[in-house]
Parts: structure tokens; sequence; C-alpha cells
């Protein structure tokens, strides 16, 4: 039978129409040429990236940063779907899950294109390796990743295997794993947002707003982004989705972009009343150092497509209009995306600790194996949610195996 | 993502112009993939029956399964040494000396440095290079000399690319940087795999082949004392010195991070690091800091010394003293 559940879910996800096909093979072409970008980067060393003694991390922490949050922000469906008991988001709670398993395999891929020497990630594992735990935020972070990761696939699979088979998922199973995926969703970016504030190096990252900043940011632009693929895939599947659930996440967004603006407010008052020698990295994020202006452009489109998107998403008019809730998601998104990404971990390395003020840019092979990532993270997602759906909607079931109907 | 074609009512079913662009995307995509594809094969087939000539590469998979240096027994380490030195003759054709000599009982090695005395001649930079076998074409440096402004102590109005020809400037005076040797040292923290930890005698050591080259261990140093090695390292055979230590001076190889060692191969064998024999002005004092007869006790009791960023706790074990 469970085979049956897995060969019936791959042979539905490779069926498909062009549309479908043209958008699998698109993704798997971007995935090879960054395949084929980190084996030149596996062939000559991280040399290939911008990165240096000087500014140690660039775009591939920085996406890890931004997709753990992207990971957590499943949470915002799980919570008032089974702590508020709303049966309309229930409906879609697989939609959240698939976000997070695609976003945290992201998170995890692009540690792994980071590291200099990948064939040793076996030292990570328990037992054979070594865990330095629990000193470094590092291990905690693979630790709570995996556990998420695991999380995030054996819930729904359970689900989806009882529905395959007509049966009703026992809540007794189910529902202390979905409680206990509450908590770790609110650990994975907690855990994340320590592995900077914990150092002492860099004042940049050493405040205790970083977590709070962190969780803020993350259930806006996760939930922003799962509107999104809801609409897609109401469009393209059979997924019903009821207005009551957009109302939901879209207040869920607002609120949460409000108070990540109120909180870069609180950073930047911090940072520049009184500026210190701390203040820094502050000052070549937003306005230049030494000559040094590559983040300004990017850090005021931040603020810029944030502002824009908070007050479309404010005003209760201008949010219930689809069509300007879909220029406000994708603002905040890209703006949520430069902050917390490159805008928040270039500066902690500018000036270094020495004082020197170095140049950071991605190469094209950081560029290309990011979006080869991208791609594999879209991937996932695409295949996940087309047999999810398939399997919820009771399109493919144990019945229609018996009755072969699969093949219809 | 549609539905099964067929049942679903879809309105580009039977819109044949549509459906001829449909598929020559398809087919134009599937060319593009094979094109990516072909060249990946491409690339792995170069790597597997690649050149057999010497290689310079340093990423070779012998002892990729090594255990890590402190659970090794004297036979693991033995047969590590063996794969070392073998590596070695086959990227500089050098016989390679790796030694694994333990701490001394009793000792704590500290150092001082005479920032009056200090004239940022860069000696013990060159000296430190030769000795530490650091990559010379990534310019691998353990030491840096900041040239700062009189009048304070401002890191960020310093600069480490003044021309070691010209000094001293007016106006300025030298402060070298190097590891610290922290005795709460943050980077041993952050390291998530225990590839570096500081040992009995004081220095913070990295086993170069359990580094997994996270690089979290760099961004957690306050001191920016720690190197990674970006590229495949480069010495020239005849500046080799083949006499080194484990966890020291021994060739390094590419996606790893490296530091100063307070040159461990050389002091736990009673001899004093090479940054200080080099320096011409007498600016360095190292000794063990549990001997209270020792000149760099002396300095500690009998100068006023300052160490850099105390405020952080690291607890370093380098100071600063004036005349």
């Amino acid at each position: 039978m469970v085979i049956a559940f897995f060969v019936d879910g791959i042979r539905y996800g490779l069926k498909g129409n062009s549309l479908f096909w043209i958008w699998i093979l698109g993704l798997t072409t971007v995935a090879l040429l960054g395949v084929n970008s980190y084996m030149g980067q596996l062939e000559n060393g991280l040399i290939v990236t911008g990165m240096s003694d000087q500014v140690s991390w660039g775009i591939y922490i920085s996406n890890f940063t931004y997709l753990v949050g992207v990971a957590a922000a499943a949470v915002m469906l799980v919570i008032p779907a089974y702590v508020f008991s709303r049966d309309d988001i229930q409906h879609v709670v697989l939609i959240g899950e698939g976000v997070a398993v695609a976003a945290v395999t992201m998170a995890m891929l692009f540690v792994i294109a980071d590291l200099g020497q990948p064939i040793r990630m076996w030292h990570m594992l328990p037992v054979i390796g070594r865990f330095n735990l629990p000193q470094s935020l590092l291990a905690w972070d693979v630790l709570v990743l995996s556990g998420y990761l695991f999380l995030n696939i054996t819930i729904p699979m359970y689900m989806l295997y009882q529905r395959y088979q007509g049966k009703e998922p026992d809540w007794r199973i189910y529902f202390p794993g979905v409680m206990l995926s509450i908590f770790w969703a609110i650990s994975i970016h907690t855990v994340t947002a320590f592995l900077f504030s914990s150092n002492i190096a860099r004042p940049f990252w050493h405040t205790a707003v970083l977590g709070p900043r962190f969780l803020a940011s993350a259930f806006c632009s996760g939930p922003a982004l799962i509107i999104l693929a809801l609409q897609i895939l109401e469009r393209l599947t059979l997924l019903k989705v009821r207005q009551s659930i957009y109302d939901s996440l879209a207040v869920i967004t607002t609120t949460a972009l409000q108070i990540t603006l109120f909180l870069i407010g609180v950073e930047f008052f911090t940072e520049f009343y009184a500026s210190t020698e701390h203040t820094l990295s502050a000052q070549f994020l937003f306005f230049g150092l030494g000559g040094n202006n590559t983040l300004v452009p990017w850090i005021w489109t931040s603020i810029g497509l944030n502002t824009i998107a908070v007050v479309i998403l404010t005003l209760h008019p201008l949010r219930r209009q689809r069509k300007l809730l879909n220029i406000a998601l994708p603002m905040l998104i890209v703006g949520v995306w430069i902050d917390k990404g490159m805008g928040l971990i270039i500066p902690g390395f500018i000036p270094t600790t020495m004082g020197e003020v170095f140049q950071y840019e991605p190469t094209a092979t950081e560029i290309q194996v990011s979006l080869g990532i991208t791609a594999v993270g879209l991937l996932i997602f695409t295949l996940a949610a087309k047999i999810g759906i398939a399997i919820e909607m009771g399109v493919v079931n144990s019945a229609g195996r018996e009755q072969g109907l699969t093949h219809r | 993502m549609s539905g099964p074609t067929g049942d679903t009512g879809h309105p580009g079913k039977g819109w044949s112009r549509r459906k001829v662009l449909e598929r020559g995307a398809l087919a134009g995509l599937m060319g593009g993939m094979l094109a990516a594809g072909s060249a990946l094969a491409q690339k792995v087939a170069d790597k597997i029956g690649g050149p057999t000539a010497p290689d310079p590469r340093s990423h070779s998979l012998e002892g990729a399964f090594q255990e890590h240096y402190q659970r090794m027994s004297p036979a693991e380490v033995k047969e590590a040494i063996g794969r070392i030195q073998r590596e070695a003759k086959r990227r500089y054709g050098v016989d390679l000396n790796v030694e694994t000599t333990p701490p001394q009982e009793n000792v704590v090695f500290g150092y001082a440095l005479n920032i009056s005395k200090c004239k940022g001649v860069r000696k013990c930079v060159e000296a430190c290079v030769k000795e530490n076998n650091t990559s010379r074409d990534s310019q691998i440096q353990f030491i840096r000399v900041l040239e700062m402004d009189s009048g304070g102590l401002n890191l960020h109005q310093a600069n480490q690319y003044y021309d070691a020809e010209e000094v001293p400037r007016q106006g300025k005076f030298y402060l070298p940087m190097q590891c610290m040797q922290c005795d709460n040292p943050p980077c041993v923290k952050a390291c998530p795999v225990e590839a570096t930890w500081a040992e009995p005698d004081g220095m913070v050591v990295v086993d170069y082949e359990w580094c997994i080259g996270c690089r979290y261990c760099m961004a957690a140093c306050p001191y920016w004392a720690r190197r990674f090695n970006w590229m495949d390292p480069t010495l020239p055979t005849e500046e080799i010195t083949t006499d080194t230590h484990y966890l020291g001076n021994r060739p390094r190889r590419r996606g790893v991070v490296e530091k100063c060692t307070f040159c461990i191969q050389r002091t736990r064998k009673g001899r004093l690091p090479a940054c200080l024999e080099a320096c011409p002005t007498g600016a360095r004092i190292f000794g063990n800091l549990l001997d209270p007869d020792s000149d760099i006790r002396y300095v500690l009791e009998n100068k006023t010394v300052f160490r850099l960023k105390e405020d952080l706790g690291t607890q370093p074990k380098f100071w600063y003293f004036t005349d």
C-alpha cells in the first residue's frame, strides 16, 4: 500500500501538459546550469566567488538567512489552522508545508554551496562526526533545520497517506507533531538570528532586536509568497482557495511588515542618534563609507519597496483589491530579501574587525549557483504541490488504483 | 501543473497555433538542457580521466575519511603524517618532517609587543610567511601591521597597506596584530565541528583535515586573525620550511581555515617564534606566563600594558606596552 502510494503520487507528478513540461524543463535547465557553475567552484575553490578574508560570507549565506525565514513562515498557516481551528485554512496547510520543505532544502543547499570542504559534511553526523553542542550556533542551526525538514515531510506525508486510503487522519497522531512544528518553526529562525547576534566581533549583528526582526520579516515575506503561490495553484490545479484565507494571510503579512519596518526604525535610531564606531557598518549600508557605496542603492530600494507595500497593505480598501495586493506582495518579498539578505550579512563584515573597508560583489558563479538552487526549490515545490493537491482532493487514491482509474 | 489533459476542459485545448508555440518552446528547452547536460558530462569526464602529470592541486580524496586529530590513535596519526608527506612530495617535491610535539607541563605561552619600539618594517610578516608556509599567490599573512595615527587607538583610521620602505612616518605609530590566542576564544565556540580548539599551553589550533570550511570562526574573531584558503595554496619549493608541526606550519590545502599558532612547531621545542627572531628593533617579548622569571612576566609586572578590545571578554594572551 505504501509503495502504491508513492508510485501513484510520482506517476501523477510526472503527468502534465506542455505548459507543465516547459516549466519543469526550464527549471531543470537553470538547475543544471547552477550545477555546472558549482562544478567550476569545486574545481577552482571559492576563489571564483567575490568573497575574501575581509568579507568572508556573501550572497550564499544571505540567501540562506532569507530562506530560513520563508520556511518558518509556514507556521502562519499551521497556527490558525490547528490552534484556532480554522477549517478553511486546514484545507491549504499542505501548501505552507510544501513551501517549508522547499525553503529548508534551499537554505541547506546554500550552506553546502558555501563550504570550502563540502566532502567533509559527514563531520556533522552524530557518532562518526563531532558536533560542537551546545556551544556552536551553527551546529544548533544544522540540528533545528534538519528537524524542521523532517517534521514538514513526515506530517504531511502521514496526512496524505491517510487521505490516499480514504481514511480520516487520526488527530492523536498528527496533533502532537503539528504542535511541535509550531515551536520548531519559531526556533529555526530564532537560532538563525542568534547565529549572527551572538557575535561579539560584529557590532552590526550584535543586537537583541535581531531575533524579533528576523521573525517579523519572515512572517511578512513568507505568507506573501504563500498568497502568490495559492493564486497560481488555484488557476492551474483543482485547488479551491476561499477568500477568507487570502484575507487572513494578507492581514498577517500586513501586521508583520508594519512590525518589521518599526524594528528597522528602532535600529536606525539606536545606530545613528549617538554615532559610535559601531555605527560604521550601518553608515556603510545606508550612506556609504570610505567611498564604498555598493549597498546604498539596494537598501534604499528595499526601504522604498517596503514603504509602498506597507501603505497599500495597511489601507483596507487598497489591500482588498486583488490587483493592488498582487503589486504590494512582490514588492515586500524583494524588499525583505534585500534587507535581511545582503543588507544584513555584508555590513557585518564592513568595516572589518580591523577597521578595513573592503568591497564585495557576487560573481557570475555565485549568481548562477543561487539561481540553480532557487530552481531546485521551485521544482520541489511544484511537484510537492501538484501531487499533494491531487491526493488531498481525492484525484489520486487507492480506490482509484483498484478500479484502474489512475490513468484517466 | 495543470490537471491531466483531456478532462479539465482547459481552454488552450485545440488551439493549434499555441500548441505549436508550446511545443517549440519545449523543444528549445530540451535542447538547452541537453547542452547544459553535455557540458556537465564533459566536466565530469575531465575530472575522472584527468591529467596524470604532477598535479599541483590540493584536493586529493586521499584521507577523506580521516578521524579528528584528538581522536586518532598513534598508528592513525602516523598514517595521516604519511599522507601529508606524500602529498608534500607530490606537490612541492620536498621531504617534510611532520612532528606532533605535545604541550609541556606548566607552560602557557604569552606574547607582548612594545609599540614604542615597533617601526613598521614588516620583517615579522616576511619571517612568518616563510616559517609558516603560508600561500604565496593568495598572499596569506597571519600578521598585519597597522599604521596608526598618533594620539589615538582608532583601528578604523589605520592603514595596513603603507609602504614599508618609508617607515617610520611622522605622526604615525605601528601596531602589529596577529592571533591573540584568546583564553576565551569566540572562534572555538563558533566552530560547528570542533575543528579548532585551545591547546593546554594556550595556542588556538586548527585540525586542517577536519575543518569543513564554513568560515563561521572568521565571522566570530574580533581580531581578524583567521585566514581561509580560497584557492590551492602555492609555495616555492626552495622556500618551504620542512620542519613542521601537525597543528602548525605543515602545508595546508584549499578550502580550510588557518591561523597563527605562536609558531607551535618552534615554541614547543623551546625556540622563539619566527616573528620575534626577525624583529630588528626588539619590540617582541615571548615566554611562559607560568614562569615567574620569564621576560613576559617581567613585562606584565613592570610595564603599563593593555590588550586590544579587552571589553569583549576574550582574554587575549597578547599584550601591548610602551617604554
